[in-house]
C-alpha cells in the first residue's frame, strides 16, 4: 500500500454557508497578494500600488473626482449584471450583453438625435424606451435561435457581440455621423442637447438616472426572486430543470424572459451612457461593461445585493486602475489581469463552498 | 456452527452528525451462507455494508474476515479481499456495450475479446444470460442488473453483497436471480443479502440479521420465521395492512384514447397507442419491467410531454394540449418515480418543494406573490400527516433519507385532494412500514372518490391495492383486467414474458 500523498476533493453533506459569506472576501485578499507579486514583478512597490487601487479612490487627495466616478461606472456594471443574473440563475448563459449595450445605445441615441433640435420632456422617455428595445431586440435573436433550433446561446450572444461593434463603427461614420462634426467620426454630443441629456440629478454627485435604474433593478431583481412565482421558477430551473418542468414551468417562457429582461437592462445602461458620461456614439464607445458585468454577476453569488456591492467593488478596481496607470505607470494588461485574477479566486474559492478537501494516502496509480 | 466464519463482525459503530447510522453492531456470516440484512430505511443498512465494502470507515468495533483483520480502506482492497457488491443504482454507461462496460470497471482489463469470452463462460456457469457485444441502453433493467453481477463474478468474491436486487426484476427474472444465487452459494461464495421483500428472504436466504434504528435487534432462521414476524421485528409495532374497500367504481375520470408519444431521447420508449379509461374510486394498477414508458407514460399524463388532441380526456376536457399547472388545477395530479430532480429539486427546502407543486391548488402564490407562511404550513402539514422524519420544513429535499422524502412527494400530491393522482413506483426503495402507509393513503383516496393510476414494479404492491390490472411492454398497454384472481404467471405473461426467458440456458 505504498504511495504519495494525495489530495480529495469531497462534496459537503449542506452547502457551507460561512463559505459563501467568506468566499468574496478571501476573494479579495488573495488577488490583492498575488495582484501585488504581480506589480512586485513588473518592478513597482506593491503596497502603493494596492493602496492607489483600493484606498486613494475613496479617501485620497483627490476622492472628490473619484466618489461621483464610482457612481458613474458603477451603475452600468449593477444593472447589467442584474439582468444577467436571472439567467445565470436558471442557467441560460447571455455573454453578449456588450453587444446589448452597444444596440441599447445605437437605439437611444438614434431617437434623441432623431429628434435633435426640437426640445421637449416627452424625448428622454422616449429615448428610454428606445434603449430598452434596442437591447432586447439584439437579446431576442440567440433567445429564439435557442427556442426555436436549440442553438447555444452563449455562442449566439457572443457572436453578436462583434457584429453589434460593427454597427456601432457604421453607424458613427454614417448615419449618426455629427453633420457639423469637421468630419470626425462619432454622433452629436447628446450633453449639448438638452431634451436629451441624461445630467447628474444633483450636480457633481455622479447620480444620473441610470444609478437611479440600477437602484430599482436591485429591488426589482430582489423582490423578484424571493417573493414571486416567476423568481421561483427561475430558481428551481437552476436547481433542477426536470423538477422545474414537472411543476410547470415552461423552459420556452422561461428563456425569452431572462435573455429579454438581461437585454432590456443592458440596452437600458448604454442608452443612460451614451445621453450621459459619454455622450456621443464614437466608435470605441464600449469599454467593455458587459464582459466585466459577468464577474460582477458571480462576484456578487447572483444575490441582487451581492451584485451591487460588487458592481461598486469592481468600479472602485476601474478607477483605481486608471489612476494607477497614470500615476505609477502600471500597463493597462497588468490592470486587466488583476481584475481577471479576482474572477480566478472567487471561482476557484468558490468551489469550498459546496466541497472540501480531504488529504489522504493513495495507491500508486 | 464449528468452521472459521467467512466475515465476522464485532461491534461496529459509525455515527454521523445528529445521528448514529451503526451502533454495536455484530453478526457472523459463513463461506456459502446467504445472509439477509433486514431493516426499515435509515436503519443503518447501507452504512454497514459501506463499512465492509470499504466506502465508509467505522468508528469502533474489527471486522474479520477468514479470521484475519479486516479494515479495507477503499473499495479496491476489499475487492482484492474478495468482496463483491452489486448496487441498487446501477452505474453503467447507456453508450458502451455490455463488455466495453465491465471492463471499465477492472482494475487490469484483458483485451476485448479474451473478456467477451470471459463473460460468455460466466453468464453460461451461472445462468445469467447476456450478449457481451450488446449495448446497454438497449438492455432491461434485469439485464442490467446481470452485467453488474458479472462484474462482480468476474472477480471471485467470497463475499457477494447485494443491494434490494429484486426490486426491478420481473417474477420470471428473480427466479433466474435465485438460481444463480444459490448456485454461487452452493460453490462456497457467502451472500449478504438486503431486501425488504419477506417472501424473498425467506425463500432464499440461511440466516437473517434485523438491524432497527441501527442496532441489531433480532437474528433468525427465515425459513422457520413468519414474514409478519419477520416484519415486526423489524419494524417494532404490527404491520399495518392496507384493507380493501370493495366498492363500486364510479363515472369515467380519465380516457386515454390511442395516446401515442415519440421517444424523448435515444434510450427512451415510444408510447403506443395506449386506450384505457379510469374510474372515479377505483385503482389501475400498471405493472412492467423498467423502461417500457413509465416515465413516459406519466409525463404524457402530468402534462410535462403535451399530446395531440383527442387522446388525453379528463372529466370530459381534452387536456391533451395543456401543461402541468393547469392540470392540476383542475385536479388531475402526479408523482414520478425519480424522487431527487424529478419529484422534488435536491438542493432547496421542504417548503420550497411544497411550493413546488402545490402553488396552484393550494393556492400559495395568489396573483404570482408567493405566500411563504402558507407554502410553509403546507409543508409542515405533510410532515405532521405523512410522518415525515426531518427536523423541519427548512430543510433541504437532500437531506431526507429515500423513503421520508417519498412520503414527502406522495403527501404533497394527496394532501391536494386530487381527482386523478397517477404515481410511479410509490413505495420504491421505502421500508416496510412507510411503504404500508403510503398505500394505506393510496386506497384512502380511491375510497374518497378519487381514481388513482399506480405504476409500479412491485407486484405484490399492485395484486394488494388494484382493481384492475395492466402491463407495460415496450410501449403498450395490455388489456385491463381485474386484478382479483390473477396469478403471477399470466402476470408475467401480460408483462410480455419474461425478458430474455428465451435465450435462457438455466
Amino acid at each position: 500500500m505504498g504511495g504519495r500523498r494525495v489530495i480529495r476533493l469531497e462534496k459537503r453533506p449542506e452547502a457551507s454557508r460561512a463559505f459563501s459569506l467568506a468566499t468574496p472576501v478571501l476573494a479579495v485578499l488573495a488577488t490583492m497578494v498575488f495582484g501585488g507579486l504581480l506589480f512586485t514583478a513588473l518592478g513597482k512597490d506593491p503596497f502603493v500600488a494596492i493602496r492607489t487601487i483600493f484606498w486613494d479612490p475613496l479617501f485620497g487627495e483627490f476622492s472628490f473626482f473619484y466618489r461621483p466616478q464610482l457612481l458613474i461606472k458603477g451603475a452600468p456594471l449593477v444593472l447589467i449584471a442584474i439582468g444577467l443574473s436571472l439567467g445565470f440563475k436558471a442557467g441560460i448563459w447571455n455573454i453578449g450583453a456588450e453587444g446589448q449595450y452597444i444596440m441599447g445605445a445605437l437605439f437611444g441615441a438614434g431617437m434623441g438625435l432623431a429628434f435633435y433640435p426640437m426640445e421637449g420632456w416627452f424625448i428622454f422617455p422616449l429615448m428610454v424606451l428606445a434603449g430598452a428595445f434596442g437591447g432586447w431586440i439584439w437579446a431576442m435573436i440567440p433567445a429564439v435561435l435557442r427556442v426555436r433550433f436549440g442553438t447555444n446561446e452563449i455562442l449566439v450572444s457572443l457572436m453578436l457581440v462583434y457584429v453589434a461593434e460593427q454597427f456601432l463603427a457604421s453607424m458613427s461614420l454614417g448615419l449618426l455621423k455629427n453633420p457639423e462634426g469637421f468630419g470626425f467620426p462619432g454622433s452629436r454630443n447628446l450633453q449639448q442637447y438638452e431634451s436629451a441629456f441624461n445630467a447628474d440629478l444633483i450636480e457633481g454627485s455622479g447620480m444620473h438616472w441610470g444609478v437611479v435604474a440600477a437602484m430599482i433593478a436591485v429591488i426589482f431583481a430582489y423582490v423578484l426572486l424571493s417573493k414571486h412565482r416567476l423568481g421561483f421558477a427561475i430558481r428551481v430551473t437552476g436547481e433542477a430543470p426536470r423538477a422545474a418542468k414537472f411543476s410547470g414551468v415552461n423552459p420556452t417562457r422561461l428563456v425569452l424572459f431572462c435573455l429579454g429582461m438581461s437585454g432590456i437592462l443592458a440596452g437600458l445602461a448604454g442608452m443612460f451612457e451614451v445621453s450621459g458620461p459619454a455622450g456621443q456614439i464614437t466608435i470605441d464607445f464600449n469599454v467593455g461593461y458587459g464582459f466585466t458585468a459577468i464577474i460582477v454577476a458571480f462576484l456578487g453569488r447572483l444575490h441582487p445585493i451581492g451584485i451591487l456591492l460588487a458592481g461598486l467593488l469592481m468600479a472602485l478596481t476601474y478607477i483605481g486602475g486608471d489612476i494607477a496607470q497614470s500615476n505609477l505607470g502600471l500597463p493597462a494588461a497588468a490592470i486587466q489581469v488583476f481584475q481577471g485574477m479576482l474572477l480566478f479566486f472567487l471561482l476557484a474559492l468558490d468551489m469550498f463552498t459546496h466541497y472540501r478537501l480531504r488529504f489522504g494516502r493513495g495507491e500508486v496509480a | 456452527m464449528t468452521q472459521t466464519p467467512l466475515l465476522h463482525l464485532t461491534g461496529l459503530s459509525k455515527a454521523y452528525p445528529g445521528v448514529v447510522a451503526n451502533d454495536d453492531v455484530s453478526l457472523s456470516i459463513a463461506p456459502g451462507e446467504v445472509h439477509a440484512l433486514l431493516g426499515e430505511n435509515g436503519a443503518g443498512k447501507s452504512t454497514l455494508v459501506k463499512m465492509i465494502y470499504g466506502l465508509v470507515k467505522p468508528d469502533a468495533g474489527t471486522m474479520l474476515m477468514r479470521g484475519a483483520p479486516f479494515a479495507p480502506p477503499e473499495p479496491r482492497a476489499a475487492r482484492a479481499a474478495g468482496v463483491g457488491m452489486v448496487f441498487q443504482h446501477f452505474s453503467l454507461f447507456d453508450a458502451l456495450s455490455v463488455a466495453e462496460n465491465i471492463a471499465l470497471g477492472m482494475e487490469n482489463a484483458p483485451k476485448m475479446r479474451a473478456l467477451s469470452q470471459q463473460i460468455r463462460e460466466v453468464s453460461d456457469t451461472y445462468g445469467l444470460p447476456l450478449a457481451p457485444d450488446r449495448v446497454v441502453g438497449d438492455l432491461s433493467a434485469g439485464e442490467r442488473q446481470r452485467v453488474e453481477i458479472i462484474r462482480c463474478l468476474l472477480q471471485e468474491p467470497k463475499l457477494l453483497i447485494m443491494d434490494e436486487p429484486t426490486s426491478v426484476l420481473t417474477p420470471q427474472e428473480v427466479e433466474i436471480l435465485f438460481k444463480t444465487l444459490r448456485k454461487l452459494s452452493g460453490e462456497g461464495t457467502a451472500i449478504l443479502y438486503i431486501s425488504h421483500k419477506l417472501d424473498e428472504i425467506r425463500a432464499l436466504c440461511d440466516a437473517a440479521t434485523i438491524l432497527r434504528l441501527g442496532k441489531v435487534v433480532g437474528h433468525c432462521t427465515p425459513a422457520e420465521t413468519s414474514a409478519r414476524d419477520m416484519a415486526e421485528m423489524m419494524v417494532g409495532s404490527a404491520l399495518k395492512t392496507p384493507i380493501r374497500a370493495g366498492k363500486t367504481p364510479g363515472d369515467v375520470v380519465l380516457t386515454l384514447a390511442g395516446l401515442s408519444a415519440p421517444s424523448p431521447s435515444a434510450f427512451g420508449m415510444p408510447l403506443r397507442d395506449i386506450s384505457v379509461e379510469v374510474r372515479r374510486g377505483e385503482i389501475l394498477g400498471i405493472g412492467g419491467v423498467a423502461g417500457n414508458g413509465q416515465d413516459e407514460l406519466l409525463s404524457a399524463l402530468s402534462g410535462e410531454v403535451l399530446s395531440p388532441v383527442g387522446m388525453v380526456t379528463f372529466e370530459g376536457r381534452d387536456v391533451g394540449q395543456l401543461g402541468p399547472t393547469p392540470r392540476r388545477k383542475m385536479g388531475m395530479l402526479s408523482a414520478p418515480e425519480e424522487r431527487l430532480g424529478h419529484a422534488a429539486a435536491p438542493e432547496m427546502s421542504l417548503t420550497e418543494n411544497a411550493l413546488l407543486t402545490g402553488a396552484a391548488r393550494e393556492n400559495l402564490d395568489p396573483r404570482g406573490v408567493i405566500n411563504w407562511g402558507a407554502a410553509q404550513r403546507f409543508a409542515q402539514k405533510i410532515i405532521e400527516r405523512f410522518d415525515v422524519r426531518t427536523p423541519g420544513p427548512h430543510n433541504a429535499a437532500r437531506s431526507l433519507s429515500g423513503g421520508n422524502l417519498q412520503k414527502f412527494v406522495i403527501g404533497r400530491e394527496v394532501l391536494q385532494r386530487p381527482d386523478l393522482l397517477v404515481v410511479n413506483q410509490p413505495t420504491w426503495g421505502v421500508d416496510a412500514s412507510a411503504a404500508a402507509s403510503i398505500r394505506q393513503a393510496l386506497l384512502d383516496l380511491a375510497e374518497g372518490g378519487t381514481a388513482l393510476i399506480v405504476i409500479s414494479q412491485d407486484l405484490d404492491e399492485l395484486m394488494e391495492i388494484s382493481d384492475r390490472f395492466a402491463a407495460l411492454n415496450e410501449g403498450r398497454l395490455s388489456e385491463p383486467r381485474a386484478a382479483q384472481g390473477l396469478s403471477v404467471e399470466e402476470i408475467g405473461l401480460m408483462m410480455g414474458g419474461a425478458h430474455g426467458m428465451e435465450v435462457a440456458h438455466v
